[in-house]
């Protein structure tokens, strides 16, 4: 077994609470160097709070964390000045331009005079800014400012970067060109934590995804590896009104699959499985899909992540 | 991209390089903004200068032994300081933390709300000590005699400025909401303001409100700007000294602890 210095993130027995709200509990989560992990979950699951404990901006209540061979809180400082943060919320100084916002976060990362220009200009083709390197920030669209955000979470080179949400409220374009910046990240070596609620993005980008519910991690593995564990390779969707849903649930439970409602329809998980005398009763109202993370998700916690 | 190997081996306490970043971030906000910033710093107290001094200086010609030009030309430095710092300290600080959450930003970077509560008040200083001299300057254009002590004028302001910007920010961080400013600044700072030796010589007032200035580290300011202008007075001038260095430390650690309660969860 690993030690926690070989990780780049260790989280062992992690607890934070407000006041009566417990944010996370209880929280035991390793990560790799050079990997990417998707920490999924709905709106108040925690993950923002783990993001915000990894930087020291939260103090956790019980538990040992160590980022970058770091412990955090005593020596966070040390760890904040290899990692990038890229918030959910856009914390951008509106008032200055692209590369003013990246030379005053060059200067708090502690780039090196000699290397300052040289680091904003390669933060500002990360970002796909270049040319609009010296337009005020409120006159760039809201995907423009997201990829500056990276820039600046990226401007120091860092070994680790924390992603809270980072295409939360965007156009799917913008996603997608979101989405291969994070996965060159990837490809490079760095350390990625991105939380997300969003289902393909986690599939699409993580080598592992992080489940967590209520504050507490509730599977962790490979994303094909966690479908085909609980929700196995395809899934069956009827659609209809409520007394054939029900009569598609009671007829799928008798024989052992597992059902999930998603608003007018029943999916069963496991459709592989299903025996062909219960497929010719249900009748072909149904289309068959690949089970997702969110089949997963549903089937382990009974709410939906998105 | 390629991930960088030369990393910091140690970071200190407190990180001049920190202060640093926040100060060249204060810098390039305010050179957006420095004329709309300077005009209202410098104008403000000169409308004092000229309403009080023409004013009220046409019914009295002394005050204290000095003419009134010259009693409020040095006394209202003390009141640019204060509206250049005190303000500063509580709205741009809630606003940053609150609307913008640029603290957030820069705390997730290796700067610690210490560092950022120092650079944010030793901007706030600075300008006070360039600010604060405005209205010397323009009542030297009314009569005051240029000297070599008022070369010490901007380290006053600043020293003063440092401290109210600290207090600036200890307010921010303890207020429920903007609104409530108006308390601080009625209750707080008017009554500072004007029991401070900028308008009127102190000795007219009541013996109990005579101790009671002594916790006004206006007042200190104002009879520093005095002693330095027309003669400094070496063991008063040292307790005005210690006075606002006092001040300036308990507002560090008040700002600090405020601040960090606010920021981090």
């Amino acid at each position: 077994m690993k030690g926690a210095a070989e990780f780049a993130i260790s989280m062992r027995g992690v607890t934070k609470r407000f006041g009566a709200i417990i944010a996370v509990a209880e929280l035991d989560l390793d990560i790799p160097a050079g990997i990417c992990i998707g920490l999924l979950g709905p709106n108040g699951a925690g993950k923002s709070t783990t993001m915000r404990l990894l930087t020291a901006q939260a103090i956790a209540d019980a538990g040992e964390i160590t980022v970058l061979g770091c412990s955090v809180p005593t020596q966070s400082k040390q760890a904040r000045a290899q990692m990038g943060v890229v918030p959910q919320q856009d914390n951008l100084d509106v008032e200055l331009t692209a590369r003013a916002n990246l030379d005053v976060f060059a200067r708090l990362y502690r780039i090196p005079r000699r290397e300052r220009e040289a680091s904003v200009v390669r933060a500002l083709r990360i970002a796909q800014l270049t040319g609009r390197a010296d337009t005020q920030v409120d006159k760039l669209s809201g995907g423009m400012r997201r990829r500056l955000l990276i820039g600046r979470g990226l401007v120091h080179r860092p070994r680790l970067v924390l992603l809270d949400e980072p295409t939360v409220g965007l156009d799917p374009q913008v996603r997608q060109e979101l989405w291969s910046l994070i996965d060159d990240l990837r490809t490079q070596g760095v350390t990625v934590l991105m939380s997300t609620h969003y289902i393909e993005e986690a599939e699409r980008l993580a080598d592992d995804v992080a489940m967590m519910n209520r504050g507490r991690l509730i599977a962790r593995d490979a994303p094909g590896k966690l479908i085909s564990q609980y929700a196995g390779e395809t899934v069956m969707e009827y659609f209809g009104a409520p007394d054939r849903l029900v009569e598609v649930e009671q007829l799928a439970r008798e024989v052992g699959l597992v059902t999930r409602r998603a608003g007018p329809s029943v999916s069963v998980l496991r459709a592989e499985q299903m025996p062909p005398s219960l497929l010719d009763r249900l009748g072909d109202s149904a289309a068959r899909r690949p089970a997702n993370l969110e089949d997963v998700f549903v089937t382990l916690t009974g709410v939906s992540v998105e | 991209m390629t991930i960088a190997t030369d990393r910091p081996t140690r970071l200190r306490w407190m990180e001049p390089s920190a202060i640093g970043g926040v100060l060249f971030h204060d810098r390039t906000i305010f050179r957006r903004y420095w004329a709309s910033t300077t005009f209202s710093s410098v104008v403000e107290p000169t409308i004092y200068l000229l309403a009080f001094g023409f004013g009220f200086g046409s019914l009295v010609a002394v005050v204290a032994g000095y003419s009134y030009i010259e009693f409020l030309g040095t006394g209202i430095v003390a009141t640019a300081v204060l509206f250049s710092s005190a303000f500063a300290g509580m709205f741009q600080s809630f606003i940053r933390r609150v609307y913008q959450k640029t603290y957030d930003a820069m705390l997730a970077t290796p700067v610690d709300t210490h560092e950022l509560v120092t650079g944010e008040a030793l901007w706030i200083g600075i300008r006070s000590g360039v600010f604060g001299c405005a209205p010397m300057l323009v009542a030297i254009g009314f009569g005051l005699d240029p000297g070599p002590g008022m070369l010490l004028v901007p380290l006053i302001a600043f020293l003063t400025g440092f401290g109210f910007g600290l207090f600036g920010m200890w307010m921010s961080a303890i207020v429920p909401g903007i609104d409530s400013f108006n308390y601080v600044i009625s209750a707080l700072l008017t009554p500072l303001f004007l029991v401070a030796g900028t308008f009127f010589p102190l000795d007219t007032l009541p013996d109990w409100t005579l101790v009671l200035t002594q916790f006004n580290p206006l007042y200190h300011c104002v009879e520093l700007v005095r002693h330095a202008v027309f003669g400094i007075r070496p063991l008063l001038d040292l307790w005005h000294i210690a006075a606002l260095i006092i001040f300036a430390v308990a507002m560090w650690l008040l700002a600090t602890r405020s601040m960090r309660r606010r920021l981090i969860d």
